[in-house]
């Protein structure tokens, strides 16, 4: 049996108070496995992966390689996950590329010549070495989340985790982005609405809605199950 | 994006540019000391500053005009006091309270416009300014172009809306727009920083922003230290004795 990697057990959350963005959401994802998240705008997709490296913290339970998700092992849990944000214009803050994406393996303790290999590896993994003396706001969109995955993969994660990470690229840049991503050996979770990008990438996904999962299977089934193709009629209820 | 003209110019690459940063730190101290104490000849002294900054700035191809205008931006606060050694009928600290702030704010820029923000901390760093300090000077820096980005999309979104290009003739709705969008510019602003910092926690960040800049300080930034420290020393020492 395969090890899981991340469990998370009847996870609650509530921002400030207000509606439940997380209602009792169970998940787990093993070694190697690449699952899609889908799921309405604001079911709790982004919420829930804020969670799997402590950036958010609810009730119930989260395990990262065996850690619970607690004040004590953030630290060691985020050199094993690696979170591509939504916003690469907000995962991007030092003033070149390369600096930023040095950020995350000078911050895990490499020297400086170590940490810029690493990065600019990274960077050639992502095709984009050519940009790493550029100020990150003079990127395009497509290349903003080029340099933000690059800065993920230079932290080598055991698990990557993409929110929405074809936002802005062009067809090809997704079909670029699927393969390389296709390629790389850690556990994937995938945010996204871009059901061909899912099914190219990810052979599980599960849905969420009103902050709970209420269904997972092979990808091709739960989008069917939920008509959740552009050409699909939608479905009289998603439950 | 447009972004802060202090960061475009302090990538430059002048003799200036590439000076050890604490090379150009200990100058600007010494200039900031001899202006702060100095009462005799003051307009002359003034003058001559004026000059060897101007002198920088030109040697670093920063644009003059457009430094010196920005130099300007402490005026008004400056203008306060100034207005109130004038009144209280002491007009020669007023404009001693004016020259020294505007001087100072210029020497502060000239710095900043010549050397790159993570290089100047990492120089702070090793002359061991306090780390707290530094931390929150880069933080400041960092949601400075957060909000300044904010601004600008909210600018264009209200410009693509059809907002007036001319100011609203009402200066009341001119004043009630300009509030409303401030507030909404914060909130934004507030949730971006948010976003960054998150960011910024996934990948590791303790508390310290690590930087590449590794330091070097060769002979040429020692010479330039020492000759750009006696400059304003020389120049008060000249202008004392003439006046």
């Amino acid at each position: 049996m395969k090890r899981p990697l991340i469990e998370v057990r009847d996870l609650r959350f509530r921002y400030g108070g207000g509606e439940a963005a997380l209602n009792g959401v169970s998940f787990r994802l093993d070694e190697g496995e690449s699952v899609a998240l889908f799921g309405p705008n604001g079911s709790g997709k982004t919420t829930f992966v804020l969670h799997l490296n402590g950036l958010l913290q609810g009730e119930g339970s989260v395990e990262v390689c065996g850690l619970p998700v607690e004040r004590r092992n953030l630290s060691a849990i985020r050199r094993k996950i690696g979170l591509v944000f939504q916003d690469s214009e907000s995962q991007l803050f030092m003033p070149t590329v390369l600096e930023d994406v040095a950020f995350g393996p000078i911050n895990r303790g490499l020297s400086r010549p170590e940490a810029l290999d690493r990065a600019m590896a990274a960077l050639r993994t992502v095709g984009m070495d050519a940009a790493a003396g550029r100020a990150p706001y003079h990127l395009s969109a497509g290349e903003q989340k080029k340099a933000a995955i690059a800065g993920i993969l230079a932290t080598g994660p055991e698990i990557l985790v993409l929110d929405e990470p074809t936002t802005f690229l062009d067809p090809p840049g997704q079909r670029a982005l699927a393969e390389l991503l296709a390629a790389l050996p850690q556990a994937k979770i995938v945010v996204t609405h871009n059901i061909p990008f899912a099914l190219a990438l990810c052979p599980r996904a599960v849905f969420f809605q009103e902050g709970v999962i209420v269904a997972e299977g092979p990808t091709a089934e739960v989008v069917a199950r939920f008509r959740w193709n552009f050409d699909s009629a939608p479905a009289k209820s998603l439950r | 994006m447009h972004h802060i003209v202090l960061e475009r110019w302090s990538r430059g690459a002048s003799a200036l540019h590439a000076r050890d940063p604490r090379a150009k730190i200990v100058p600007l101290l010494v200039f900031l000391t001899a202006l702060a104490t100095a009462r005799r000849a003051l307009p002359e002294f003034s003058a001559v500053l004026f000059l060897l900054l101007c002198a920088a700035l030109l040697g670093a191809r920063i644009p003059l005009l457009a430094a010196l205008a920005r130099a300007a931006l402490v005026l008004p606060f400056a203008a306060v006091f100034a207005a109130v050694c004038w009144l209280s009928g002491d007009p020669a600290r007023g404009v001693a309270v004016a020259l020294k702030s505007y001087l100072s704010a210029l020497a502060v820029l000239t710095l900043v416009a010549t050397t790159p923000l993570p290089a100047l901390l990492r120089g702070l760093e090793a002359m061991r300014v306090p780390l707290f300090l530094l931390t929150v000077a880069q933080f400041l820096y960092r949601y400075l172009f957060v909000i300044s980005e904010e601004a600008q999309h909210m600018s264009k979104a209200a410009a693509a809306r059809g907002a007036p290009v001319r100011p609203m003739a009402s200066s009341g709705a001119r004043f009630r727009a300009a509030a409303g969008a401030l507030a909404v510019l914060f909130a934004r602003s507030y949730g971006r920083a948010r976003d960054v910092h998150r960011a910024m926690l996934a990948r590791g960040f303790t508390g310290r922003l690590p930087t590449l800049y590794d330091l070097r300080f060769r002979p040429a930034d020692a010479a330039f230290a020492a000759l750009a420290s006696l400059a304003p020393l020389a120049a008060r020492l000249a202008v004392e004795r003439i006046g």
